[in-house]
């Protein structure tokens, strides 16, 4: 084991292992914040038992594992690091990100990547309740969360832009989806769900739609993105049956506030 | 505590509202163990509590008089024992009673008298028995004519433990590394605008049913009006307190399974109910329709426990965590995954349930006693 504190090796390349045992979440972080000061890039965190805020307040791109399960809003306004957990995430993960890249290895609580504004997210298994809630879209910033497993209640409310692609690989042939009120409030962005889903299941602010060409391609990346992570074989989860969800019109609550 | 409003609602808010940490650990094979664990998965939710509150309800901690009421009495003054004391023994003949052993801890400030009565099942003066609706008419006494003294439990082989403070620190305060029992629910309170008091801190306690909660009820005053007519009172402006009583009067009083009481509290939604077989939707309406009063709207996740069972359920659309996992004979449920993580790296299984959708750990000889029960109903 690598003693608890971090010997700093200016190469940028060497891995360092810091020990989260018994530490705080605020030890930690400003412990991977002095690591990156001093010159480190690639960071292994060992035994995480839910310190929070892991990933958050680094103004450069560092490569960080993680070994154990994170606390909540791991990677929050993330702006560029790359994150790989081993293990399940909690809530709020990937909340309001702003760049960067987290692999989960397992599955993620509540609004994972609430309010995200760019970004990656890919998670092996099943997500929680209103995931990707609030996400947004601006230019060429597109938030993007790609889930292997299905997703429980509210997926996708109040969506203003972005990327949520349900995959359901663990369902059983002929399972549907179990989430209800999908895209309530939704008025941007997409949703691809790949296996079935009832009428009933979704908001009154959602149209279903065929998928374009355009749609294909980009599934095809992300998915082959997806499968690289996980072992997957890209091709056979791309021959499943995909429907796209998408915002019925631009300010569904627009009479709501304002008469 | 007579004036028991001022110390639970010293600004008279219609709610107390309350962020928390929750965590429970059953074996449902009954075997005690140690309080350890759960002490050290409700501190590492130490961030989820802000120190006005920390608490444990321990099961079958008391088995060599397991058929005695056990009273934990909190007293702020002398004069509340005496007259405690003297109440007590006017209505019941004490089997024994000792003050709670406790710890010298550095972040609790001036503890109030903790001390524990056991009354036998034949201990009434004026009854052949001691029953439970004769324990909590003694409970409501204490807690709201007696000033200065408040019942923190009054269960069998049961106790709660809470303070001022943070769990650990509760937790060292009471010594609970020697006490063993197999079931433990742990609180760390964070109340937003209402000072900590001891008896304000959770679990909150009828006989043996203890409630932890996080979140709030925003029907608090819809349910209190409704539980009052069975004789309840309502003092806390807390979901606790109208949790633990609804759960005490649809399953002890009426005799209803707690996954009904579960369905009770958080109902399917209409448009729900019309895609439902007959027999469910019949079932559903019924009970909306006779218990609608004790819907609890709002976002909270609670853990209920009593002899042989402990519940967890969120709201219906699931605005507050929880997380449930098994691994063996152990259940555990928790408002983090880390917490359950920490104590048992290794589980069978992790998951989180959906909103509405109670997670129930029963002790094995209770599932098969009630088989049998079944059995013999239908032969």
């Amino acid at each position: 084991m690598v003693p608890r504190s971090a010997h700093q090796d200016p190469n940028a390349d060497q891995v360092v292992q810091l020990d989260a045992a018994g530490l705080h979440y605020r030890q930690l972080n400003e412990l991977v914040r002095a690591t990156v000061a001093g010159g480190m890039r690639k960071i292994k965190l060992l035994n995480v038992h839910g310190q929070r805020y892991i990933g958050t307040g680094l103004d450069l791109a560092v490569d960080i594992e993680v070994f154990g399960t994170p606390g909540n809003d791991l990677g929050a306004f993330m702006r560029g690091s790359r994150i790989l957990v081993h293990g399940n995430v909690q809530d709020g993960c990937g909340n309001t990100m702003d760049d960067g890249y987290i692999t989960v290895e397992g599955r993620a609580g509540d609004i994972l990547g609430l309010a995200a504004r760019g970004g990656k997210i890919f998670v092996r298994d099943n997500v929680g309740y209103r995931t990707g809630i609030h996400m947004k879209e601006y230019q060429e910033k597109c938030p993007i969360v790609v889930i292997g497993g299905t997703a429980q209640d509210f997926l996708g409310e109040y969506m203003a832009g972005g990327i949520i692609v349900l995959l359901g690989l663990n369902l059983d042939s002929g399972e549907f989806h179990q989430c209800r009120f999908v895209g309530t409030g939704m008025h941007g962005g997409a949703v691809y769900i790949r296996g079935q889903m009832r009428e009933t299941q979704l908001g009154k602010e959602v149209g279903v739609q065929e998928l374009s060409p355009e749609d294909k391609e980009l599934l095809r990346g992300l998915i082959m993105e997806f499968s690289g992570h996980f072992g997957y074989n890209g091709d056979e989860i791309l021959s499943g049956t995909f429907i796209k969800l998408i915002p019925r019109h631009l300010r569904p609550y627009g009479r709501l506030y304002a008469y | 505590m007579k004036n028991i409003e001022q110390w639970n609602n010293p600004y008279n808010e219609d709610k107390v509202i309350a962020a928390c940490g929750l965590f429970g650990i059953m074996d449902t094979s009954g075997r005690a163990f140690s309080g350890q664990d759960v002490v050290k998965g409700i501190t590492n939710m130490h961030d989820r509590s802000n120190g006005l509150g920390g608490g444990f309800a321990a099961y079958g901690i008391y088995p060599d008089c397991s058929d005695h009421y056990a009273f934990h009495v909190m007293y702020l003054t002398p004069r509340a024992r005496e007259e405690t004391e003297a109440f007590f023994t006017t209505s019941f003949r004490l089997a024994s009673s000792q003050e709670l052993p406790t710890r010298k801890t550095k972040n609790i400030v001036d503890p109030p008298l903790m001390v524990r009565y056991f009354i036998p099942p034949d201990g009434a003066r004026n009854m052949d028995f001691v029953d439970d609706d004769c324990v909590t008419r003694t409970v409501m006494h204490i807690n709201y004519c007696i000033e200065g003294a408040f019942v923190f439990s009054s269960g069998k082989n049961m106790g709660v433990f809470k303070g001022v403070g943070y769990p650990e620190d509760i937790a060292n305060f009471f010594r609970l590394d020697e006490y063993c029992g197999y079931m433990w629910v742990a609180h760390g309170r964070f109340p937003t605008n209402t000072p900590g008091w001891w008896g304000g801190a959770h679990p909150f306690n009828i006989l043996d049913w203890t409630v932890v909660h996080n979140g709030e009820i925003s029907s608090y005053g819809i349910n209190r009006r409704f539980l009052e007519m069975y004789g309840y009172r309502c003092t806390m402006q807390t979901d606790t307190e109208v949790v633990a009583y609804a759960v005490d009067l649809l399953v002890r009083k009426h005799h209803l399974p707690i996954e009904v009481a579960a369905r009770v509290m958080a109902p399917p939604f209409w448009e729900e109910m019309q895609r439902q077989s007959d027999k469910e939707r019949a079932l559903n309406m019924a009970l909306r329709q006779t218990y609608g009063s004790l819907l609890m709207n709002g976002p909270f996740t609670v853990i209920v426990a009593h002899q042989g069972e402990m519940m967890g359920l969120g709201d219906r659309i699931r605005l507050r965590p929880l997380t449930a996992a098994t691994k063996d004979d152990l259940v555990f449920l928790s408002s983090e995954e880390s917490a359950i993580r920490l104590v048992c790296p290794e589980l069978d299984r992790v998951w989180t349930p959906m909103g509405g959708e109670p997670v129930i750990a029963r002790l094995k000889e209770k599932r098969e006693q009630e088989a049998m029960a079944a059995v013999r109903s239908t032969a």
